[in-house]
């Protein structure tokens, strides 16, 4: 490694960042300092062990990875909107789709979506945290360290550029021989461990913390979803990590398992990238499933159509995400067999999806519809999701692929399926939970302005991409001439593309205007909704439920409300116990930090140093002792007095 | 005092490191293919069922049907992993 090469130099562009990457630190270290947060920050935040305040930083970080992303793509859409474009070159060009790509699928999605289930799991499951507190922490912070260990790439080093799916023998050492890569393989590496634990924490909680009386059928869909993301987590997750080890060494230490040359090979990364890479997209789309459940059922006014098939086909979609990764090699020359085999089982996976189409028409069948904004993303994704999913089953005929393969029709297919899925799904989700998190409503119509100009602008962003495809247009490519008559597509696909930019800021600008105009929630229960995290106060006080609910049956709120039963006992309060804040994660999550940064660069003895400061980390976390502590029944009475105005 | 030290763990701890070691070692010793591989695939289960045993606390749960769920999906994946690698890149190579 040459000095000189440790910045990124001669665009004017990078510079710029950097520049305003400097600003911005100085400008926040200023305020903290001025503003005297710094403690604050350290004591409600950074240490936080609290299930609400971590899935609220996960949200956070990742709106941001969604700004970051998004100024990625944007800069690839004004490149491809003429022919023969010189606004990037061809490595600025390869980097910028590679960091997309990594960011909106491993640090954009999987933290939107873990920070959704941080925030509400606990509370549709009538539970007072996680079952690992301090382990969601160091998830989190775990996660952060890879984000920004990712990020910097782009600035200090050089950023990755052979593709999201970085396969081999370009991602190797011989044909990229920048540090790029090498931060692939370690911030994907760190925050996947992170991803990994909280696999674990979740199916714990979810089996072994649901309140008296709610039965796995009992569950809200939501938690079902997450329940069963979440052991496609535990199981998927640890091929990633051998496979990142395996890249780390062959490009940090010279070992041979993907090049081409000493018996190495160097396809078995695609296969095993992808073994990890479909469950992976089924992680993000199936808490969006969830989420659309919960909400569609709340805004129609009815309990979900089909309860146990839609748990049954999500067992399904877990068990079958794991037989059809090869789909995405079906050009690598494989015989009849082989991709016949994954052909069908690709296309079977449409059958447990479609029952689920088919179960959320029914819930609206007949039901009192409201179209709230939660509800539009809602009514939105079913038709586009299903068109995302009908030209999947296109891509899944292989003999059909070959022409398929690596245009613009499958970048128009996964947006497809991505957009309306995992994105429309979160952002309903934020609108919906939003009032139980800060405790008040996002305003209506700037929402519902925010969700027309984000719908029109993805349609047309993305379907001139199918016809692109088709006309032989294809991925990853920086430039094309005029003559081969793509332009006009093109052209209207970038301003479809500005428009969905304009509608992320509006959506943006509605958190500001809400904070500063929305009236505050009194009740907690805005949307006359149906499970049980709408029985309890918003914001929510840190102890969640000052009093365990009783469940008696599925959407156990609404059957409160309507049999006028009561969900909590009578009874005086008793005392909770709670665990205690801690910076231990933080920490850790900064050494993982320099760790990962100095093996990018391959300074062993200072990574080593790190290493070091890991272990001793856990050794100090083996030998505390921690008993958390306890809030008074006084204290909870108190509390519950100042936020439902009321004794219960 | 002895009855706080985590023998258990520390033995653990040694045999995964002695296992780790005769792994490496097949590449040292001058083996045939097969012998390697034999070794190889022995330790990895002795290694496997260490972690869970030793660390993982496995079978300490009093619910024996999420036990036997998570094996099951477990061997599942595990098997379709190998197997279907296999299948995809040696045995269904054209
Ligand atoms: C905000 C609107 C978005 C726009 C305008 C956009 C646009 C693009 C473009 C132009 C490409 C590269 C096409 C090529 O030359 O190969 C691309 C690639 C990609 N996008 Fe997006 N995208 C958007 C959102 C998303 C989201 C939300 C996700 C995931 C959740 C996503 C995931 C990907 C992936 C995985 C790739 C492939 C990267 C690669 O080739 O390695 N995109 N996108
Ligand atoms: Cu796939």
């Amino acid at each position: 490694m040459k000095w000189d090469e440790f910045f990124v130099t001669g665009e004017p562009m990078i510079y710029g960042a950097m520049v305003s990457i400097v600003l911005v630190s100085i400008a926040i270290l200023v305020g903290l300092t001025y503003f005297k947060k710094w403690g604050y920050l350290w004591r409600e935040w950074l240490t936080t062990v609290d299930h609400k305040r971590i899935g609220v930083m996960y949200i956070l970080s990742a709106l941001i990875m969604l700004f970051r992303g998004g100024v990625d793509a944007l800069l690839m859409r004004t490149q491809l909107a003429v022919p023969e474009s010189g606004f990037l070159d061809s490595q600025h060009y390869n980097e910028i789709f590679t960091t997309h790509g990594v960011i909106m699928i491993l640090f954009m999605a999987m933290p939107f979506v873990i920070g959704l289930m941080n925030v509400v799991v606990p509370l549709q499951i009538g539970a007072r945290d996680v079952a690992f507190p301090r382990l969601n922490a160091v998830s989190f912070w775990l996660f952060f360290a890879g984000a920004m260990l990712f990020n910097i790439s782009f600035v200090i080093g050089g950023s990755p550029d052979a593709g999201w799916s970085a396969y081999f023998p370009l991602a190797s050492l011989e044909f990229s021989p920048t540090v790029g890569n090498n931060f692939y393989s370690l911030a994907l590496q760190i925050s996947g461990i992170g991803t990994l634990m909280t696999g674990v924490n979740f199916i714990v909680t979810i089996l072994k913390m649901r309140a008296p009386g709610m039965k796995l059928m009992r569950m809200p869909m939501f938690t079902w979803s997450v329940l069963i993301t979440n052991v496609i987590i535990l199981f998927a997750f640890p091929v990633l990590t051998v496979a990142l080890a395996l890249m780390m060494f062959d490009r940090v230490f010279g070992s041979q398992f993907f090049t081409m040359a000493n018996g190495g090979m160097d396809m078995l990364w695609a296969n095993l990238f992808w073994v990890w890479g479909h469950p992976e997209v089924y992680i993000v789309i199936l808490p969006a499933f969830g989420i659309f459940s919960d909400i569609i059922s709340t805004f129609s006014k009815k309990n979900l159509y089909g309860y146990k098939s839609m748990v049954f086909s999500m067992v399904i979609i877990s068990l079958l995400s794991f037989l059809v990764w090869a789909h995405h090699f079906y050009t690598m020359g494989a015989g009849a067999m082989v991709n016949g085999f994954f052909s069908i089982t690709t296309m079977l996976i449409a059958v447990p999806t479609g029952v689920k189409i088919f179960n959320w028409l029914f819930t609206l069948r007949k039901g009192k519809i409201t179209f709230t904004s939660p509800m539009l993303y809602a009514m939105a994704f079913i038709p586009i999701f299903t068109f995302g999913g009908v030209t999947g089953v296109m891509l899944a005929m292989a003999s059909a692929d070959y022409q398929y393969h690596n245009t613009m029709f499958l970048v128009a297919h996964f947006h497809y399926v991505l957009i309306p899925g995992t994105v429309f799904g979160v952002l309903a989700g934020l609108h919906y939970w939003f009032p139980k998190i800060f405790g008040f409503r996002l305003n209506e119509r700037r929402a519902k302005t925010a969700f027309w100009l984000i719908v029109v602008g993805f349609n047309v962003a993305f379907m001139p991409l199918f016809f692109l495809g088709l006309q032989g247009m294809t991925r990853r490519m920086y430039t094309y001439s005029a003559d081969t008559g793509f332009g006009p597509l093109n052209m209207i696909a970038t301003i479809g593309a500005f428009v969905l930019a304009i509608g992320f800021v509006v959506l943006c600008y509605n958190f500001y205007y809400s904070f500063r105009h929305s009236p505050r929630d009194e009740h907690g229960d805005p949307w006359d909704a149906r499970t049980l995290e709408w029985s309890i106060p918003s914001p929510v006080p840190v102890y969640n439920f000052a009093k365990v609910p009783h469940v008696e049956s599925q959407d156990a709120f609404w059957h409160a409300k309507k049999h006028n039963v009561p969900l909590f006992k009578e009874g005086p309060y008793e005392e909770i116990h709670m665990p205690n804040n801690s910076g231990q994660p933080f920490i850790l999550g900064v050494i993982m930090f320099f760790a990962g940064f100095f093996l990018v660069f391959s300074w062993f003895i200072p990574a080593l140093i790190a290493g070091i400061g890991v272990v001793i980390m856990l050794a100090v976390r083996s030998f505390e002792r921690d008993h958390g502590y306890h809030i008074s029944a006084k204290e909870i009475a108190a509390t519950e007095q100042k936020l439902r105005g009321d004794s219960v | 005092m002895a009855r706080l030290f985590p023998i258990r763990h520390v033995m653990g701890y040694i045999f995964s490191l002695v296992l780790s070691l005769v792994a490496l070692g097949v590449i040292y010793w001058d083996l045939t293919f097969t012998a390697g591989i034999v070794i190889l695939v022995i330790c990895a289960l002795i290694q496997a069922s260490l972690q869970l045993v030793l660390f993982m606390h496995i079978g300490e749960t009093s619910s024996k049907k999420q036990l036997y769920l998570n094996i099951g999906y477990a061997v599942f994946v595990g098997v379709v992993t190998v197997f279907g690698t296999l299948f995809t890149m040696i045995w269904g190579f054209r």
